[in-house]
């Protein structure tokens, strides 16, 4: 086995410096221009006018620059953090803010143009021709390659030592397996929550937010309202999640019962009050986009749109089920109630769904 | 001269006389109103304000809604629309209307305040329909919760006002306009009545402490700043992504062209 380490060689004192033998001068032999290229020359390389102009322009950008700098670093300390102006266009703002983001960007662009400005008309700009190199490497290069690779394979006996081949291997073809079963954790399995929502039979409809029990004679027609089922803030308290606020939110809408062409189910409206899911059955935006007069409902996400007087139907757009109804009735009280749940599951569809 | 006699033997010529007549005395009439302050006109008789409001009503309405408010093929009936929404629609210039589309649009109302309130009452004897609110109900936002008025909003306007009641899309053209000039009363008034698209919240369901949450929600929107800079009407991510891809990209475009440019 040949060894051509030489331990003593590993640490350099002398790493980093430059070798003697390597000259700063610049060397007086640029890369030749490329021929067959015409070549303008630019006002600059003929005037030296126009040399020194372009000069002072990098340098102004320059120093206008380091000026924005110092205007960042005044404003900082100098205006009050509660200053508010009032500028066109974008009205009313905070002055610090506006001064402090209008400095730092010139700052910034201005060192950014002025080295533009400074390649483009002082720097040469003669075409230069570079052959490229080839990708084969020569004979002997891939010679030694495979040298060192055959010497390696070798030495570290993984030909040989068949036990610490196979027993590798095996470790290196289970340790993959705990980023599969970590992907048991994204959750449990919904089961069947997708397909039952808090709703059910006798349960008030509530408003949302204020949470009042609602009277048909309070709907008149072309009335919009968000709902809930009474229970929704007990859930909310026993689950810590909002997840049966998204399933069970929905809308009741009054029309004239002449107006109603179509139901999911015989009398499911109360005297053309009607309830359906507020899910949009796509990819679940809440959807209350209500046009009172064509009873369309549209879905702010994807533009899908249903109409509420028959059946809830997709009219345009991605969505492509009902929004599914509620049934309603009244409680002796006079109060509106589910008559029971909803008979499909509400929002997107999901991969065990079915039809 | 033989243009006026043939107008004088039309059937219609003295019904329009009477309607120019009947527009000359309002006029003045209106003239007159103007030097009466506004908190005595309210307490005028009702009777005053309904037959002022019939004169303007036939002058300026009647020709798409009917003499009698019953509907015509070019307007509907009025019958029950009540007085909120005569001010709501008026007070806001959209009527009378300026042409007819998918969507009657806000401008320069029309009328002032005292003819407006004249065919309010007058459109309000056609038949029962919600009242202009009281003083007390429009000013109630003053000292209602904004943090509430901001959940009833984003539950029950946000959808098609956007979340900073800038308006938005709906469907065939039609919209949900910006509510960036809209008085407390006539955000009062279009709960109330549910103009054009826009579906009604009663009094009942959402309650006159819950529209004076929404209101104040809504004053507080409005003379809300902007921290960030330019709101480019606070419309989210359409009009941000439509600046970055056209301003946005095209100086980055522009500046790509002057580095590879040639030098003169």
């Amino acid at each position: 086995m040949s060894n051509n380490f030489d331990l003593n060689n590993t640490f350099d004192p002398d790493r980093g410096k430059l070798p003697e033998k390597i000259s700063k001068e610049v060397p007086s032999k640029l890369p030749t221009p490329a021929k067959g290229v015409d070549h303008y020359l630019r006002r600059t390389d003929t005037d030296p006018k126009a040399a020194r102009r372009a000069e002072r322009q990098v340098a102004t950008m320059f120093a206008l620059s380091g000026f924005f700098t110092l205007v960042f670093l005044v404003s900082f300390v100098a205006i009050p953090r509660e200053k508010k102006i009032a500028v066109n266009l974008i009205g009313v703002t905070s002055a610090q803010n506006l001064v402090l983001g209008v400095s730092f960007g010139l700052a910034i662009l201005l060192i950014g143009i002025g080295a533009i400005h400074w390649a483009k008309k002082l720097m040469p700009d003669v075409e230069m021709e570079q052959e490229r190199k080839p990708i084969k490497p020569s004979d002997e290069v891939q010679q030694e390659a495979l040298d060192a690779f055959r010497v390696g394979a070798q030495e570290s006996g993984f030909g040989s030592r068949k036990l610490v081949r196979r027993t590798l291997l095996g470790a290196l073809a289970l340790f993959p397996l705990p980023f599969v079963v970590m992907l048991r954790d994204l959750g449990p399995a919904p089961k069947g929550e997708l397909r039952k929502t808090a709703w059910e039979e006798g349960l008030h409809i509530v408003t949302d937010i204020t949470y009042q029990k609602i009277k048909p004679e309070d709907i008149p027609v072309g009335n919009l309202i968000s709902a809930m089922p009474e229970n929704i803030l007990e859930i909310q308290e026993e689950t810590h999640t909002l997840n049966e606020r998204g399933k069970s939110a929905i809308l009741l809408v009054r029309m004239r019962p002449e107006d109603i062409k179509s139901q999911q189910g015989p009398d499911w409206d109360y005297q053309g009050i009607l309830a359906y899911s507020k899910i949009c059955t796509h990819v679940g935006c809440p959807i209350a986009l209500y046009e009172q007069r064509t009873h369309n409902l549209l879905c702010p996400c994807h533009q899908s749109t249903f109409d509420l007087s028959d059946s809830g139907q997709p009219i345009f757009g991605p969505a492509a089920r009902r929004l599914p109804q509620l049934a309603i009735t009244v409680d002796e009280e006079g109060y509106l109630i589910a008559r029971q749940g909803f008979q499909e599951p509400v929002g997107p569809s999901f991969w065990e769904r079915g039809a | 001269m033989k243009y006026i006699t043939k107008f004088r033997r039309r059937k219609s010529a003295p019904l329009l006389v009477l309607f120019f007549a009947l527009g000359f005395v309002s006029v003045v009439f209106s003239a007159a109103n103007v030097l009466v302050s506004p908190a005595q006109a309210r307490m005028g008789t009702d009777e005053t304000l309904v037959d002022k409001g019939s004169v303007l009503f036939a002058e300026g309405c009647s020709s798409c809604h009917g003499l009698n408010g019953q509907g015509t093929s070019d307007g509907p009936t009025l019958v029950g629309v009540g007085a909120a929404s005569v001010h709501f629609q008026v007070s806001t210039g959209r009527m009378p209307m300026a042409a007819p589309g998918a969507q009657v649009m806000r401008k320069e109302p029309s009328y002032n305040e005292e003819e407006t309130l004249a065919l309010a009452a007058y459109v309000a004897t056609f038949g029962p329909g919600p009242a202009i609110p009281s003083e007390e109900e429009i000013n109630a936002w003053v000292n209602a919760d904004v943090a509430e008025g901001g959940e009833l909003f984003r539950t029950n306007c946000a959808q098609c006002h956007n979340f900073a009641g800038s308006g938005g899309a709906l469907t065939n053209g039609k919209y949900a306009p910006s509510l960036g000039q809209s008085t407390p009363q006539q955000i009062y008034e279009a709960m109330l009545t549910g103009p054009q698209s826009m579906p009604i919240f009663s009094e009942k369901t959402l309650t006159p402490e819950n529209k004076a949450a929404i209101i104040r929600y809504i004053q507080e929107l409005n003379k809300s700043e902007n921290p960030g800079g330019v709101d480019l009407g606070r419309l989210g991510p359409v009009t941000e992504g439509l600046f970055l891809w056209t301003i946005g990209l095209g100086a980055l475009i522009a500046v790509a062209v002057w580095i590879g440019a040639r030098v003169r």
